[in-house]
């Protein structure tokens, strides 16, 4: 089944155009890598999936239905940056998030806060980026959603928090829903992935299944990305 | 059990041969039932469904069979697995002599030489 349709998308700033003619179909129950490299127009992308940005052209449709308060239901994003602010509490964040999402599953985040060993009393500020990381991943994955996006979850934390991360997507993305994961540390997360997604110069280039794509190429998706867009 | 993964290669191609070798070994019993998808995938950290395409190709094998509503089992046809573990030691002891053929043992010198594990009564005399 198609989740998320993007018909001929383009964005352009000015003269410049960051996407031309994106046209992706994502499937449900899938984990779907979005590679590409600094620039290429991951975030830009999932920014107009979010309804954040404005397309300049095109159109896309979540569940058939376009984009607007229905998919931010259905849509739990993770961005690159976050937007909450930093001076509140664990159990502050747990009740945002009880307010804005009817499809927060309090308990769940609880639970898995929990097994981090943080006082929920404790303000985000004081916590290394690397267990911030984690308690935002926390938040976005106790959302029963349709689909995960999660722009760059992986930027700037060690190899153990990494396993973290993609063991916590992994165990509690809802069944039957699909995770979109952003990134360009393809082989801490190639394992992980149905289907790879690359993008560059703001234009897909392939989408395909990662094991099908090893095979027909020969390589790691990893290695396969660094011979196609070699600088 | 432990799962080790090279990227290089399809993961569920990887995933089949590592459970395969489980059954074989006996580390997973015939009979035995196997963790769910979602303890699998956890287990080996790789995607859900590459753990069902993996599971499904054992049960083509018929090294695996399903229970509706109760999971997935390995085999009882213990005479199939026995078979395939005498197919794996075929193939490694193959494997073995052809690398020593390569180093000038003939076949009898390394059978010789795996007797007593390269020990000191191993007559070199011969080559």
């Amino acid at each position: 089944m198609t989740l998320l349709e993007c018909k001929n998308i383009s964005k352009k700033y000015g003269e410049k155009e960051i996407l031309k003619n994106i046209n992706l179909s994502l499937p449900s129950d899938k984990i779907i890598g979005l590679l590409g490299k600094n620039g290429a127009g991951k975030s830009t992308l999932i920014k107009l999936i979010n309804d954040l940005l404005t397309p300049t052209e095109g159109e896309i449709t979540v569940k058939g239905k376009p984009i607007g308060v229905e998919s931010k239901r259905s849509i739990a994003y993770l961005p690159e940056r976050t937007y909450l602010d930093k001076r509140m509490t664990v159990q502050a964040v747990l009740t945002y998030f009880s307010d804005f999402y009817d499809n927060f599953d309090r308990q769940k985040a609880e639970k898995l806060l929990a097994a981090l060993d943080l006082d929920p009393k404790e303000r985000l500020l004081k916590m290394s980026k690397g267990m911030q990381e984690k308690v935002q991943l926390v938040l976005v994955m106790s959302r029963k959603a349709d689909m995960y996006i999660l722009d760059e979850p992986l930027g700037g934390v060690d190899p153990a928090t990494r396993d973290y991360i993609l063991n916590t997507i992994l165990s509690n993305f809802a069944q039957g829903a699909s995770v979109l994961i952003s990134t360009h540390l393809i082989s801490d997360v190639e394992r992980i992935l149905d289907e790879v997604i690359f993008i560059d110069k703001g234009q897909v280039v392939l989408q395909e299944s990662a094991d099908e794509l090893r095979t027909r190429e020969g390589g790691s998706v990893d290695e396969i990305f660094r011979r196609m867009f070699r600088c | 059990m432990d799962f080790v993964f090279d990227n290089n290669i399809p993961i569920y191609i990887q995933l089949v041969e590592q459970l395969k070798t489980y059954i074989v070994s006996g580390a997973l019993a015939a009979g035995e039932r196997l963790p769910s998808v979602r303890e699998l995938a956890m287990m080996t950290k790789v995607n859900p469904n590459t753990v069902q395409k993996a599971l499904g190709e054992l049960e083509n094998l018929g090294l695996i069979y399903t229970e509706r509503t109760n999971g997935k089992f390995v085999s009882c046809d213990s005479e199939k697995i026995y078979a395939l573990r005498l197919e794996y030691a075929k193939n490694i002891s193959a494997e073995y002599l052809a690398g020593m053929k390569k180093l000038g043992f003939s076949a009898e010198q390394a059978v010789i030489y795996l007797e007593d594990l390269g020990g000191e009564d191993f007559d070199t005399s011969g080559m």
